[in-house]
């Protein structure tokens, strides 16, 4: 609860009703403004809609084009606004998890547990001096977070959301993800170098060269979900992916197992995540490639640093845990629900929104999973990044691929190994969950702790 | 500059090449292409068109930074430019494959290696003219050597005139293709790639001495 220093009129209960309100209204309302705007702002259903309601024929309108665009202009809208928003949440999330996991209070001013507080964060920042140091490129600094941005907002053109919520399917879906995020290593060299500050250009000079080699395992280890699938399309993976998980890919097939791991450490190299963090490494190089931006231009950096944790997290569950699956609900029930309407009915847009609640529950674990990563390793040093990236995970990913090969000959042969794998692994998995949280509970208790939810 | 009778001939003979050159196009390849210029018919122009004029132009302007940049950073970004610019008009031609590819190896292999090069490099504090060019004599010489020979490329083929259809998706098709019909020349590429490599490392190697 927010100590107030004078008597305030606002009541403690009235303050965890506007933070509720606004801490699950604001993202509901993102998630169903996808969920009505990414079937419907397709280039087919805008046609249809001009032909059927204007009544002129979409073929020979000459603004057809337009209407089209701005469609597709108003859900990217609505698609980096959910990114900023997210990651502003996640700021909040990881702070509330970290001091928990520091014995700190954390926040707890603004809002109920200090919900508000990225808002008041994003607010002052905005408020800030934008400062570009004298002895700066001017041209290149200024420009640098928009590369930043433009990689991190064009991921979410390829993130599935749900069943058919998804900006647009492309066919080289995966292989579009890994290169547009290309962009954002550009926008850091760019910082590191035209800061004109040492501190910038080793900090720059670090992300580049660790993004460069975890690029290759995390390439490598996506062809394993590829290779599964036969398809680069996002929706093409989850859908060869079934709802439970002994039917995710990430068990039906061993290596791919080793492939998730891979794929997620590298992610968090990408991404710059502790215990991967030197380029921002504060003890060394101050705050690294961003020592000398201020205002915007650093609340751009952390947008995207922080929005990438859901992105890594949606394609992590894409890739590998099932995607949006619904037990129970395969292909033919979202094509029943569909018909043949232009606007489909209630039942399908219950389907898609079941889709997408499942979509989200599993990015948020995984999101968490990674937040509880940052707070429980240290950082480690170049050396052990380098040699883990090279000695390690490239041949393992290697590996893995080459083991996918042959698995994939071996499946076509006797289908039940992939069932078997499957069931073997998902259980082997349930065991270990369930061993780490008996062995959780065993420190507990020779601790003379107990488990404590009360300073949430 | 000291004249000496040796430099005054290399020049005299340089200029008569050149302008040997020059006459030459114009006979072979300028006249024949004014003969053939034609304007095509112009349908109105639609969403696509407009795309594809802003597409070309960020292109070429990006080429023109690449070239006329004085500051190697800022030529970095003209070819980032430019490399996005022909990326896109993959996608207008519906190459999608080829599109992510030029932005994955172009854009996340090489352009970030050139910036990553440049950071290396020890003088990194006088970068801010580093694009030394050639001078205006050369670029001269190299525009009159380059241009009638494109002009007259541009204007002579007889350029198909093909309706956009709907997109298709084509990585399947290459992927076949590579591993079938064009699998030879794609591996002969693969070894001049692993030959680099090797020569690279024998550069960049230090012989550790026994001492």
């Amino acid at each position: 609860m927010p100590t107030k220093r004078t008597a305030s009129k606002i009541s403690p209960r009235t303050v965890v009703l506007v933070t509720l309100a606004v801490g699950l209204g604001l993202p509901g309302a993102l998630f169903a403004a996808i969920l009505l705007l990414s079937p419907l702002t397709k280039p087919a259903v805008i046609d249809a809609l001009v032909g059927r309601v204007l009544g002129v024929d979409p073929a020979t309108w000459p603004w057809t084009g337009l209407a089209e665009g701005v469609a597709v202009g108003i859900l990217a809208f609505i698609l980096v606004n959910f990114g900023a928003i997210v990651s502003g949440m996640t700021v909040w999330w990881e702070m509330r998890v970290s001091s928990r996991m520091q014995s700190r209070v954390g926040y707890n001013r603004a809002g109920a547990a200090g919900f508000f507080q990225w808002i008041a964060d994003a607010v002052k920042l905005l408020f800030k001096e934008d400062l570009i140091p004298a002895d700066a490129d001017q041209i290149l600094f200024r420009s640098a977070p928009y590369f930043v941005m433009a990689g991190f907002a064009l991921a979410f053109v390829v993130l599935p959301f749900g069943e058919s919520l998804i900006a647009a399917d492309l066919n080289v879906g995966v292989f579009y993800l890994i290169a547009v995020t290309a962009l954002v290593v550009v926008g850091i060299l760019l910082a590191g170098w035209s800061s004109n500050s040492k501190w910038a250009l080793f900090g720059g000079m670090r992300s580049a060269a660790q993004v460069i080699s975890y690029e290759i395992p995390a390439g490598v280890a996506v062809m394993v979900p590829i290779l599964m699938s036969g398809t680069l399309s996002m929706q093409g993976i989850v859908r060869a992916q079934g709802a439970w998980p002994w039917q995710w890919n990430v068990f039906t097939n061993p290596a791919s197992t080793v492939a998730f791991a891979i794929f997620f450490i590298s992610q968090l190299a990408e991404g710059n995540r502790t215990p991967f963090d030197l380029p921002e490494a504060e003890s060394e190089l101050v705050a690294g490639y961003l020592s000398e931006y201020s205002g915007f231009r650093f609340a751009l950096y952390f947008l995207v640093e922080f929005g990438n944790l859901w992105v890594m997290a949606a394609v992590a569950t894409t890739l590998f845990l099932g995607g949006w699956q619904v037990p129970f609900v395969g292909p033919e029930a979202y094509a029943a629900a569909r018909g043949a309407e232009l606007i489909p009915g209630a039942a399908w847009w219950g389907l898609e929104a079941l889709s997408m609640v499942v979509m989200v529950l599993k990015t948020l674990v995984v999101l968490n999973l990674i937040v509880w990563v940052r707070w429980t390793l240290p950082r480690i040093r170049i050396d052990q990044m380098m040699n883990l990236c090279w000695k390690y995970l490239v041949p393992w990913a290697f590996a893995s691929f080459l083991f996918t090969l042959l698995w994939q000959l071996a499946v076509a042969g006797t289908p039940a190994l992939a069932t078997v794998s499957g069931i073997a692994l998902t259980a082997a998995t349930a065991l270990l969950l369930v061993l780490f949280l008996r062995q959780t509970r065993a420190n507990l208790v020779a601790m003379g702790d107990r488990v404590d939810l009360t300073n949430w | 500059m000291n004249l000496t009778p040796g430099k005054i001939l290399g020049w005299l003979a340089g200029a008569a090449l050149v302008a040997a050159f020059l006459v030459g196009m114009a006979q072979l390849a300028i006249g024949p292409a004014a003969g053939a210029w034609s304007a095509t018919a112009a349908g109105p122009l639609g969403v696509r068109d407009v795309l594809f004029y802003v597409l070309a132009a960020l292109t070429v302007a990006g080429a023109g930074g690449v070239a006329f940049a004085r500051n190697i950073l800022h030529s970095a970004i003209g070819l980032l430019m430019a490399l996005l610019g022909a990326g896109a008009l993959y996608v207008l031609l519906s190459a999608d494959f080829l599109a992510v590819t030029q932005l994955l190896v172009y854009i996340g292999g090489v352009l970030v290696l050139v910036l990553f090069a440049v950071m290396l490099t020890s003088r990194i504090g006088e970068v801010n003219v580093s694009n030394a060019s050639v001078g205006v004599v050369g670029g001269l010489l190299l525009l009159a050597a380059v241009a009638p020979v494109l002009v007259a490329v541009a204007l002579l083929t007889p350029w198909r005139l093909i309706a956009p259809g709907p997109a298709v998706a084509t990585t399947a098709a290459l992927g076949d293709a590579f591993l079938t019909r064009w699998l030879l020349p794609f591996e002969v590429a693969s070894m001049v790639l692993l030959a680099t490599l090797v020569g690279a490392i024998v550069i960049a190697r230090k012989e550790i001495k026994a001492d």
